[in-house]
């Protein structure tokens, strides 16, 4: 998989390559900067793009920014942004032109080196890799919506689902039955008024009324 | 012989400075002075003699008149006067008398036309307070440093005129006297010599106290004065402790957190790859490997509870979802602050939100809590309610000791209602410019 890489720390820039090169992604570009991010992508048109949040020259979300910029201009890019901290804010914006293709990481993931590549693959693949961190801080944000007709059973789940994790991986995470689990995610449908029809799409929906929260002006 | 010695210096030390006093520098320096300060008095005192002089008589309303009208121009000729004295006190003693702060009604008034300037003067309290020293205060004090000089130089002439008598017996030509009753003038002439030479120092003493308390700055613009300087001297420190934080944040991040994260990545990828190691290998590794995860985690806590960037960033909404989320007790939090707030008030609501969330999950024993931010005009106000316990009490507990200085930092104020039972609220008001 061609990939891009931005990040401004040089022992995590060849760290990420090595890891990437010996797993089976190419790494097409290695770069320090938002700039050089975009000039790399531009040429080489990778299918995946990995861009640490805080880079030079002002060190606060040229990451976030210049992921906004790809987005917009080639959106077939998906993109996993790495930061040593997420922001539910960040991820707000990452989230506000569309879902699909999008990973947040704390940069602590990397360490768990299979969760990471599978989470790279699914963001490629056009899901999603939202940080439990961020899904957090997102939970804390509800005021007033049809979310908060959720139990907290019910907003584990949903937060899990955004994660990008499958029906067998939240049960995993949640240490219960499959068939459980899809009692759940059928009461939030339901809370959520989503209409009963083909069951992956009204998931996609139930995430993206979850994420509509994030957005600053919801 | 040593002890004797230093005995009797201690005591003669003291009867030798009184008896050399009058005979020292500072003495006749202290005589001078008097001379030429009793010259600028008679200044803005001619501005009262002269018009007297010129109607010279006493008639109630001309008196009335002419104090009136010498009171209008001490005023008026205020700050001239005022700079004759305080340059002549440098030149002679080398006195510093303080300089009244320049305001703004100051800085107004200099530029403006001769009419409303002089109106202005004679509005102005330090103008009367510069007069009634120029009138009443400075003469006096030179008046008894005159009369007391006076008497000081005429004793002296005295004493050696009586000497001389003493010398040349009782019919010298100059002065014929009985020697028992010069030798007792001449011992009164010392007497009065002493005296008034302390009294002349004295009245210089007092001449420059009261130029000090009425032509320097006034105890209301000392104390302004004071507020304004501790005010920036405050607003400094806080800046740079923020700027420090700002400073240790980074070096962590750029430094400690990067060899960390690629530290844990090269262990979870041998413990990814090397699978054919021995058991008490892998072991190993993989207890490594979690560790340095671990170390990562609490290092990302410190750090970012040092200067969260996105605060700066983003502002104070965005930066508390970051505290909330990672509070062990549920919070519901809402924030509406439409504006941006000056970035040391930012700072200081971010870290009484934080250590108040700290303190909830330490002490109060709560389920929920809830915290509010809101702009209230030029006020920032917060509130950080929990259904705790209660009974926190600022006597006791470092903690809402931290909370009440944080606020105090920028003028804020503070309030708690913890009663016993619960449940316990905080309010915080911010000024959000400083």
């Amino acid at each position: 998989m061609r990939t891009v890489i931005a990040e401004d720390s040089v022992l995590l820039r060849a760290g990420l390559t090595k890891l990437l090169e010996t797993t089976g992604f190419e790494v097409v570009a290695a770069v320090d900067d938002a700039a050089g991010l975009l000039a790399a992508v531009e040429r080489h048109r990778p299918e995946l793009v990995i861009a640490d949040v805080r880079m030079p020259p002002s060190f606060t979300d040229e990451g976030i920014r210049a992921a906004l910029v790809v987005r917009r201009q080639w959106p077939e890019v998906a993109i996993m942004v790495l930061s040593q901290y997420v922001e539910e804010r960040y991820a707000a914006d990452l989230l506000s032109t569309s879902t699909t293709g999008v990973g947040y990481l704390l940069k602590d993931r990397v360490a768990d080196v299979d969760v990471f590549l599978e989470s790279l693959r699914r963001v490629a693949a056009g899901g999603t890799a939202l940080d439990p961190e961020v899904v957090a801080q997102l939970l804390v944000r509800r005021q007033n919506t049809p979310l908060d007709r959720l139990t907290g059973r019910e907003r584990e789940v949903l937060g899990l689902m955004a994660e990008g994790r499958s029906n067998a991986g939240i049960a995993e995470k949640l240490v219960v039955s499959e068939s459980a689990v899809a009692k759940h995610i059928n009461s939030i449908f339901t809370k959520l008024d989503l209409p009963a029809s083909e069951g992956d799409h009204r998931r996609v929906l139930a995430v993206l009324r979850f994420l509509e929260r994030a957005s600053p002006t919801g | 012989m040593v002890e004797y010695r230093r005995a009797m210096s201690t005591v003669l030390a003291p009867i030798g400075r009184f008896l050399l006093a009058p005979w020292r520098g500072r003495a006749w320096r202290d005589l001078w002075f008097v001379i030429l300060s009793s010259a600028l008095s008679l200044l803005p005192l001619g501005l009262i003699g002269l018009p007297w002089a010129f109607f010279a008589r006493i008639h109630l309303p001309s008196i009335l008149a002419c104090t009136f009208l010498a009171l209008l121009a001490a005023v008026l000729l205020g700050p001239q006067l005022t700079t004759l004295r305080r340059s002549a006190y440098h030149g002679i003693r080398g006195a510093q008398i303080p300089r009244a702060p320049d305001t703004a009604r100051d800085a107004a008034s200099a530029d403006a036309p001769f009419l409303p300037r002089m109106r202005a003067r004679l509005r102005h309290p330090r103008s009367w307070r510069q007069a009634c020293y120029h009138l009443i205060a400075g003469p006096a004090a030179n008046l008894v440093g005159v009369i007391a000089g006076t008497m000081w130089v005429s004793g002296l002439v005295c004493f050696g005129w009586l000497s001389a008598a003493i010398a040349f017996g009782p019919h010298w030509k100059w002065l014929s006297m009985a020697t028992s009753l010069a030798l007792w003038s001449a011992l009164l002439c010392l007497v009065v010599v002493y005296l008034t030479s302390w009294l002349v120092m004295a009245s210089v003493r007092w001449d420059l106290k009261f130029a000090t308390d009425l032509l320097g700055p006034s105890r209301a613009e000392r104390l302004a004065r004071r507020v304004t300087d501790l005010t920036e001297s405050r607003a400094a420190v806080v800046d740079a402790a923020d700027a420090e934080r700002r400073r240790i944040e980074r070096d962590l991040h750029d430094g400690a957190q990067q060899r960390l994260v690629s530290l844990a990545m090269n262990l979870g990828l041998a413990r990814a790859t090397l699978k054919d190691l021995p058991e008490d290998a892998r072991t190993a590794l993989a207890e490594a490997h979690e560790e340095a995860k671990e170390a990562l985690g609490e290092l990302r806590n410190l750090v970012r509870g040092l200067h969260p960037v996105v605060l700066e960033d983003r502002g104070l909404d965005a930066a508390l979802s970051g505290i909330a989320a990672r509070s062990p007790v549920p919070v519901q939090l809402a924030v509406d602050v439409p504006r941006r707030v000056s970035p040391t008030v930012e700072a200081v609501a971010y870290f009484m939100v934080s250590e108040a969330l700290a303190n909830v999950a330490k002490h109060a024993q709560a389920s929920a809590a809830r915290v509010d931010v809101w702009l209230d005009g030029a006020l920032l106000r917060l509130s950080v309610a929990d259904d705790g316990i209660g009974g926190a009490d600022a006597a006791h507990g470092s903690g809402l000791t931290g909370l009440e200085q944080r606020a105090a930092s920028v003028d804020g104020r503070f309030e708690i209602a913890s009663p016993v039972g619960g449940p316990t609220t905080i309010v915080v008001e911010l000024p959000c410019e400083l």
